[in-house]
């Protein structure tokens, strides 16, 4: 009897990153791994932005700096350019999970129940989304702001100080500043120990330091960054 | 105790559904909630009530076998920690109380009737890799394979869970991650769990993601209702072995 081999599956399957991208668990993973390049990007801007305090030429010879890094084996600006495709990069990837992670969420609970008591979610927690919402129109007003300088009719190209001190002279803006930076302090508070159990990294030794570890550093970026409004509001800076 | 009982009552899978209020006198406090629920039924079975006794699931009513579970005033299980419904008793409520009954509500587990939800997704995700395989026969030495104590502890931890659904019915995204990662700590931390570990943990949690459950983003009510106090860090291991199983090629067949 004539044995029918049967039909070679003819599956293609994707490229690793792209199939394991279109699993959810994937996409924790790079929400936890973009939002890690975030978080270090905001540490990193707001003990840049600190030289404020030590005065004009001091901030805007910092500005000045960036350009230079990696000159000569970069052009003037390069390093500059790479980081902000890698920070707009990874901002599309964390949204788009978000986003592609929330409609799953929803459809996984079409009824709501008539009462629901959370026990130990945190405003944090129960926040991501629309905080996530407010960080990410901040981001734009705040690049229309003191990047491209369509936002701030006194916008000078190179003088920092002088930007960050006519912006927020405008009360409205550094209130919203303000705002904004709360929101991504409770971001990064419930980001930065959700993303040890998105990527796995839990451990009896450091477990208990998870939380806190968010906590520190949430707190340390948000107050950075709200005390340069409020150091300008109140005349220390201008 | 005289209590108000508001109770979901759906005639079927596909009915509407609506809350009934209820009034249940003679409540005792060492009564359990199923207690409460059976005294009620009592009553409507003898009236000529059209929607008849209230349906639930329940079978030990000791808090082991997994099959109760309903939602008590927005908590699953009821107001008291590492509990089960069917271990809830009367004494935490006073004459008078309002209680709030509803299912579980997730896209994969329906409403069957009235309190009673399918979990057979919970069923299908075991299926696809919560075994080990071993060859029958005689069985083995008892002790052929140490097993350190810590890690004994480890997976009998995980194993407690009893897939009452409670996980799945309090996370806000309707997730199954506590329960999908319980299954699989219980098996990967074990030696005899190695052979399998990639292979069971892509299938369970591609299984688990296929029935329609919601994405875990850390809040951690899971771990706040489990009766059997199953860790949030369970999670964090499945998520890892997820990602070394998918960085290993799948298996060639």
């Amino acid at each position: 009897m004539a044995v029918q081999a049967p039909p070679k599956a003819e599956r293609r399957v994707a490229p690793w990153p792209v199939s394991f991208y279109g699993t959810d668990v994937g996409k924790k993973v790079v929400m936890a791994l973009t939002g890690l390049i975030g978080f270090g990007y905001v540490l990193a801007h707001m003990l840049g932005n600190l030289k404020i305090y030590l005065g004009e030429s001091s901030l805007n010879h910092y500005g000045e700096w960036l350009r230079e890094i990696g000159v000569p084996a970069l052009p003037r600006g390069g390093f500059l350019w790479i980081g902000r495709a890698v920070l707009v990069v990874a901002l599309i990837l964390h949204v788009h999970a978000a986003w592609s992670l929330a409609r799953t969420s929803r459809a996984a609970r079409p009824s709501d129940y008539t009462k629901q008591d959370y026990v130990v979610a945190n405003f944090a927690s129960r926040t991501m989304r629309w905080g996530g919402v407010i960080v990410l129109l901040f981001i734009v007003y705040h690049l229309l702001d003191l990047t491209g300088g369509q936002a701030n009719p006194d916008f000078v190209r190179g003088d920092v100080y002088g930007n960050v001190v006519a912006s927020f002279e405008r009360w409205p803006v550094a209130i919203f500043y303000i705002v904004a930076n709360l929101a991504l302090g409770l971001h990064l508070y419930h980001g930065l120990w959700s993303l040890f159990q998105s990527l796995g990294w839990s451990h009896n030794r450091f477990d208990p330091m998870r939380r806190s570890f968010a906590g520190v550093f949430a707190f340390v970026v948000t107050a950075g960054n709200i005390s340069f409004p409020l150091a300008v509001m109140t005349g220390i800076v201008g | 105790m005289n209590l108000k009982l508001r109770v979901w009552r759906q005639a079927g899978i596909d009915a509407p559904g609506r809350l009934v209020d209820y009034r249940v006198e003679g409540v005792t406090e060492d009564m359990s909630f199923l207690e409460t629920l059976d005294l009620l039924n009592e009553s409507l079975i003898m009236s000529d009530d059209p929607d008849g006794p209230i349906s639930f699931d329940h079978d030990c009513r000791e808090g082991i076998c997994g099959q109760c579970g309903v939602m008590i005033d927005g908590i699953a299980h009821g107001p008291q920690r590492a509990t089960t419904t069917c271990q809830l008793h009367m004494r935490h409520y006073r004459d008078g109380d309002t209680i709030l009954v509803e299912p579980w509500r997730s896209a994969a587990f329906p409403v069957v009737r009235d309190l009673v939800v399918d979990r057979g997704a919970f069923d299908r995700i075991i299926a696809s890799g919560g075994y080990i395989s071993v060859a029958t026969g005689s069985a083995p030495e008892a002790n052929l394979t140490p097993v350190p104590r810590p890690v004994s502890d480890e997976s009998f931890t995980a194993a407690a869970c009893i897939g009452c659904g409670a996980c799945v019915a309090a996370c806000p995204n309707g997730a199954a991650q506590l329960f999908t990662a319980a299954k699989l700590t219980h098996l990967n931390v074990l030696p005899q769990g190695q052979p399998e570990r990639y292979e069971r943990t892509r299938a369970m949690v591609d299984a688990m993601e296929a029935e329609g459950f919601g994405n875990c983003t850390n809040h951690g009510e899971c771990e706040a209702v489990c009766p059997k106090e199953i860790p949030l860090g369970t999670i964090a291991k499945l998520n890892r072995d997820y990602i070394r199983a998918s960085l290993r090629a799948p298996a060639k067949t």
